[in-house]
């Protein structure tokens, strides 16, 4: 095997093992961590499936931010939902059956995944311009929430042009991918878009729970949104608050 | 007098040109607390000679304590879908009053000691270091937010920069840079019972007055009893209700409803306060202290309710932590959620024919109302969701002959902090104060120029406060603000219909 092709096996190894981990790690933080008082913004669903689908609508509409400001809920959904459908295209290198649900679904995203390449990237190029154009937002605006966007937007640009202009040999980069889940280490096509995109991949699984990226775990615990609207049905005791009910009783 | 310029308000509200300042207010602060005010707290009288360790040991404790902050100082995106949200912001145009911003101080610290990323790339990542530099403007800028949680409405990911004052309020005490206004106030609870400091023999002969006015006034004997073993109903209710105006008016209002209703009620010399500054300091403890008042309040004189008044952080306390920090309530009558809210009383009244409402009793009146941000986005009154708007507004149209409301993107959950709240209502700090008004300001302003409201009805003692010294900058009356059982007060019929 060349050169090239160990050393993306062992990059793709870390990058990967590095999102679980830290991903899994924050998750079970934010899991551990209690919640020790009601604090849902009013007006809150009185259940938990109401609140399960307040946090629905954050994820899949973005209905707060919709709220706030069209024009950012207009490119976050651009990049949003082109990165979904994208990667839903992209599920093809990592499914070896051709049959079944999934790969209905692949076969059903290749047409839209295609150009929501685009998507993706105007709207990556709109937060962007953001950044730069609107005085208070470029008061906020640190290296790396800079840094970040040019990532995604590379990743984005190397991969549309593996699509649109010189097309690489994605047969052999399914084999490669196959075989790393397998264990059964395969060569990588050694094309210079296709390593770029690759490792600025890697790059992205690395810095994800290091990063901001954080919010795609975070949405989902955050109190203000998950919790129902119980407060005077029901006691949110702590455990490390216990002691004060015990003293109290004395 | 202010040295300071009162803002401009714009014709059309909700449509914000504030001109982008940054240090504009970096010079203010308000005044530090004394050892007098902290040592009650179980806080360090100053500044503690370790007090950078010490800061970092303890916001790691509440990372590990709330779920929240854990979560919202990871996942800010800094998209600044917050930044024009905040009334003091707006207000002041000082980009760290931007809720983004003001979280990033604390942020930018957490970063720095808790993170790989801002241990390892530092600045790559705004990661600060604690200096005393950076203390300084958490003590400045945590002290420029009233936890209104307006910006926690417009985050996608429901970040609420409140949380993070909280904790950066909790860290600053305990290292013992503690804000006076707050901490002395507490010292008063724990002390005396109420954050006035007004002992049982004044607030007697207080409510006596009131009950000899309310004879004279009307001809029936409304009585305002205290500590009365045995009544049915403890009213803990804010002490600003007491004596400021027009906050007296609405306890009148509450006292008369009781009396029209017949039912026996009481007010406590112990939990002669609703308000609960705990909560702006960010300490459990205090909260907790605090709020078990009003349970051996309610078991030492055997009641089988407890009703608030009119007060906005009162009630998010009353209603979200009440049950957590002094619960269980079983010893109480089951068949009433606890606490109840004096507005859900009397609603609930109005709307059986308990009481009777004549609004031609406050002719001439037309009403519009301020939704306080702790009703609004921390509590909830009646049975369904948004019943906190639903019940006031059926309140106050019982008891005038017209209402209208303020533009749609200053109501509801969209409304906005009148500038005075979580823990700010001191004239130390009146120049946040009057511009953070300013929006809400301007969204009156169309109202009695385009709809002719004569009057601001308000449901939160500190609301009520603050409104009253800041309106007459904007050349509005301050008698334009009365409270909603003010309005109550002087509709309801006594001695018509006894049930």
């Amino acid at each position: 095997m060349a050169f090239v092709a160990v050393v993306y096996t062992i990059l793709f190894y870390v990058a990967a093992a590095t999102f679980v981990a830290g991903l899994v790690y924050k998750v079970v933080r934010y899991t551990r961590t209690p919640a020790p008082l009601p604090i849902p913004t009013m007006p809150a669903p009185l259940t938990k499936t109401g609140a399960a689908v307040r946090v629905a609508r954050e994820v899949v509409i973005f209905e707060s931010l919709f709220r706030s400001d069209k024009w950012l809920w207009l490119f976050a959904v651009m990049f949003h939902l082109g990165l979904v459908l994208v990667i839903v295209r992209h599920l093809r290198y990592f499914v070896s059956s051709h049959l079944g649900l999934v790969w209905t679904l692949i076969a059903l995203a290749q047409p839209f995944g295609k150009y929501a390449a685009f998507a993706l990237m105007a709207g990556l190029a709109a937060l962007l311009a953001r950044r730069f154009m609107l005085v208070r937002i470029r008061y906020i605006t640190g290296p790396s929430d800079i840094l970040l966007l040019l990532l995604l937007l590379a990743i984005g640009a190397s991969g549309a042009s593996m699509t649109f202009v010189s097309h690489t040999d994605i047969v052999g980069v399914k084999a490669f991918f196959l075989g790393l889940m397998m264990f059964s280490w395969q060569p990588l096509p050694a094309d210079g878009p296709l390593l770029v995109h690759l490792f600025l991949v890697a790059m992205l699984l690395i810095v994800f729970p290091f990063s901001k990226l954080l919010h795609v775990a975070g949405v989902f615990f955050s109190p203000t949104r998950n919790q129902p609207d119980t407060a005077r049905e029901k006691r949110h005791i702590a455990a490390w608050a216990l002691p004060l009910d015990e003293q109290r009783s004395k | 007098m202010v040295e300071f310029q009162i803002p401009v308000l714009n014709d059309v509200p909700a449509e914000f040109d504030t001109k982008f300042t940054p240090g504009a207010m970096a010079h203010l602060k308000p005044f530090l607390a004394k050892a007098d005010h902290n040592v009650p707290l179980g806080f360090p009288g100053e500044l503690v000679d370790d007090w950078q360790k010490k800061a970092i040991d303890r916001m790691g404790d509440l990372v590990k304590r709330y779920r929240s902050l854990a979560v919202y100082l990871d996942s800010c995106v800094k998209c600044g879908s917050c930044a024009d949200k905040c009334h003091y912001f707006l207000g002041t145009g000082d980009p760290k009053n931007m809720p983004v911003a003001r979280q990033d101080l604390f942020r930018s610290v957490y970063r720095r000691y808790f993170t790989p990323t801002g241990r390892v790339f530092g600045s790559l990542v705004g990661a600060r270091d604690l200096t005393k530099e950076v203390l300084d403007e958490w003590y400045s800028y945590f002290h420029q937010c009233s936890q209104c949680r307006r910006c926690s409405v417009f985050c996608p990911y429901g970040i609420d920069t409140a949380e993070i004052s909280m904790a950066a309020r909790d860290v600053m005490d305990h290292i013992g840079v503690g804000m006076k206004y707050c901490n002395e106030i507490i010292a008063k609870v724990h002390k005396i019972g109420n954050n006035l400091g007004l002992p049982k023999p004044a607030l007697a002969d207080t409510l006596e007055g009131l009950e000899e006015d309310v004879q004279d006034g009307t001809g029936h004997p409304v009585r305002f009893p205290l500590d009365v073993k045995g009544a049915d109903i403890l009213l803990v209710t804010p002490s600003a209700d007491f004596f400021a105006e027009p906050h007296v008016d609405g306890l009148i209002g509450y006292a008369k409803v009781f009396h029209q209703a017949g039912v026996s009620w009481t007010m406590s010399s112990y939990a002669s306060e609703a308000g609960n500054f705990g909560m702006f300091i960010g300490s459990y403890e205090q909260m907790y202290k605090v709020s078990n008042r009003i349970r051996k309040a309610a078991l030492d004189l055997g009641v089988k309710r407890i009703v608030f008044g009119e007060c906005g952080h009162a009630w998010r306390v009353a209603y979200s932590f009440l049950n957590t920090l002094a619960g269980p309530w079983d010893f109480l009558d089951p068949a009433y959620p606890v606490p109840q809210h004096i507005i859900e009383f009397t609603y609930d009244l109005i709307k059986r024919g308990g009481i009777k409402v004549d609004a031609e009793a406050n002719q001439g009146m037309v009403l519009t109302v301020h939704d306080s941000c702790n009703v609004a986005r921390a509590s909830r009154m009646g049975t369904m969701p948004g019943g906190q708007f639903i019940l006031p507004r059926e309140v106050i149209k019982a008891c005038v002959p017209k209402f209208v409301d303020m533009h749609p993107d200053t109501i509801g959950d969209k409304t906005f902090c009148c500038g005075g709240g979580g823990g700010l209502l001191t004239d130390d700090l009146m120049e946040l104060r009057i511009k953070g008004a300013m929006p809400r300001m301007e969204a009156l302003a169309q109202v009695i120029r385009d709809e002719g409201v004569t009057h601001m009805a308000a449901m939160c003692a500190i609301c009520k406060s603050q409104f009253t010294k800041v309106l007459p900058y904007y050349g509005m009356k301050m008698e334009m603000i009365v409270s909603v059982h003010g309005l109550v007060s002087n509709a309801i019929q006594l001695g018509t219909n006894k049930i």
